[in-house]
């Protein structure tokens, strides 16, 4: 049984077996949850159909916050896209970027997610997943066992640093995300294990300081953008990897970083809406806006 | 930790704490209240649920979760409206509750059967809740685990006549936890019990059986 505590563990358990860090999780999974692989590839699939829904949902016009401070982002960006032939970075990555906004929006108007690994950074991974598989790049098969290799990667960084921004910071949040989506891109593209573990440091060294700034401490500004940025990192990471620039930092190292980062931060700034961005005489205002005081 | 608690829960948003735990906690109540027809609910917002409720929707999920909906179920935008057509009258009161989690709901709930009682329980974070008083007495579980509560009379031989039961029945059901409060010698108690597996159906109705045993009702792993 694996440990998830560091990645190195899962990296080397996988080469020694030249077998994917999705089908390791996937069997170690299945064994620790007393079940069958096949019925736990079926959940995820389920768990991927739902990601579909969300991103459908999220996409709508007229999609609105419960609080009403956000909305349409997910309908605005795929409208450009298509206009525009994707716009500066392209149909690809703006297609990608409509989904992590369409879905992360769909979150904010109490539309049905998957925490992917919170529903604050709901919407990197799915922007990733779901946009390689539209496009016909992958196999629905390999998608939803990508998300086996992303789910190893968050257990590990769970286990070892935080994945909650009320403990660590954005970075715990968006920053983890992105570092599980980076994995699970590479293994998608074809990358070895030891790939998928530089993507993950590369995201988590880009993110590393993040703060958990919401304003009137809901999870709509600035959370929906940045699952925009951390799904554009998660992309960065994984082509990086993919291309043999190695992370020079190693993935457990940067996650005890991003721990010790997290736990330096001072309270204002993780999701008390104390500091950062809630602070500023605007977020006061929409504060006030919704709340009345 | 599972994959499933990363690449998960699959919830309603916006937020595992405010939302999908306020749910989970609702359904602890629902639980309590069991077959029994729920006519009111007074809800009491502690801390960051009293000053954030509206935008997280945390109102709506609470009542879903007393209604008996789940962290996944789109019916929680909608609960206001469903407790009202189902004639279920609802307040919500902002007042802090004294070293309470700064996530703490009390929810107060009456049946048609002139019955009530209590349940307070906090969100601690990612979805994950930690129940604090029902009725009045401590417990302490957080629904990561299958969850026996039994409601006695404090009687000497009630806690043996319980274990016995679980033990010689059921030889696999093994206890993680066990936790007893009481009202006052002799009076109301409640049993604790958080058990690693799923205990069979009829358990319930054998403990509720054993002498001095006003009820019994299982927490499902939430």
């Amino acid at each position: 049984m694996l440990k998830y505590e560091s990645v190195s563990e899962l990296v080397e358990a996988a080469e020694k077996r030249g077998i994917r860090i999705s089908d390791l999780a996937l069997e170690d999974q299945a064994e620790a949850m007393e079940t069958t692989p096949l019925e736990l590839y079926e959940k995820m699939e389920i768990d991927l159909h739902v990601m579909w829904e969300a991103a459908k949902t999220g996409a709508e016009e007229g999609q609105r916050s419960m609080s009403g401070l956000t909305g349409g982002e997910g309908f605005r960006m795929t409208e450009y896209v298509r206009k525009k032939n994707g716009g500066l970075c392209g149909p690809f990555l703006g297609k990608a970027m409509a989904k992590a906004l369409a879905v992360a929006g769909c979150n904010a108007s109490m539309g049905r997610i998957v925490a992917a690994p919170t529903a604050g950074s709901c919407g990197i991974l799915p922007g990733c997943i779901l946009t390689l598989l539209q496009e016909g790049a992958v196999p629905e098969k390999d998608a939803v066992m990508a998300m086996f290799t992303a789910g190893a990667f968050g257990m590990v960084i769970a286990n070892r640093s935080s994945i909650a921004g009320a403990q660590g910071g954005c970075q715990a949040e968006c920053g983890s995300a992105a570092a599980m989506a980076a994995a699970a891109l590479v293994e998608l593209m074809g990358g070895t294990p030891a790939q998928c573990a530089d993507a993950c440091a590369i995201a988590i060294a880009n993110q590393m300081g993040l703060v958990c700034d919401p304003v009137a401490g809901l999870v709509e500004i600035p959370c929906i953008k940045r699952n925009v940025s951390g799904l554009m990192i998660a992309f960065s990471s994984a082509d990086l990897a993919l291309a043999g620039i190695e992370a020079k930092i190693p993935a457990d190292e940067c996650l005890d970083a991003m721990r010790e980062v997290g736990d330096a931060l001072p309270a204002s700034l993780k999701e008390t809406a104390g500091g950062g961005l809630a602070a500023t005489p605007t977020g006061r205002k929409l504060q006030k806006q919704v709340f009345g005081s | 930790m599972n994959i499933f608690d990363i690449i998960g829960p699959v919830m309603i948003g916006p937020s595992s704490s405010h939302t999908a735990g306020a749910v989970r906690l609702g359904r602890v109540a629902n639980k309590l209240i069991d077959d029994r027809k729920l006519v009111r609910v007074e809800i009491t917002l502690s801390g960051s649920f009293a000053q954030t409720y509206k935008g997280h929707g945390t109102d709506r999920a609470l009542l879903a979760g007393i209604m008996g909906y789940h962290s996944y179920s789109p019916e929680i935008r909608d609960a206001l409206e469903i407790a009202a057509a189902r004639g279920i009258s609802y307040t919500f009161l902002k007042q802090n509750i004294k070293g309470a989690h700064p996530n703490t709901a009390l929810i107060r709930y009456f049946t048609e059967d002139g019955a009530e009682g209590t349940m307070q329980g906090a969100s601690v974070g990612g979805g994950n809740i930690l129940v604090n008083r029902i009725d009045g007495m401590d417990v302490h579980f957080t629904g990561d685990n299958n969850t026996i509560i039994v409601m006695h009379h404090d009687k000497p031989g009630v806690i043996a006549a319980v274990t016995q039961v679980m033990h010689w029945q059921y030889a696999d059901l093994n206890i993680s936890s066990f936790f007893l409060s009481r009202e006052s010698k002799g009076g109301n108690s409640i049993m604790t019990i958080e058990v690693d597996s799923l205990p069979p159906e009829d358990l319930m109705q054998k403990i509720r059986e054993i002498e001095h045993v006003t009820n019994a009702i299982l927490v499902r792993r939430l």
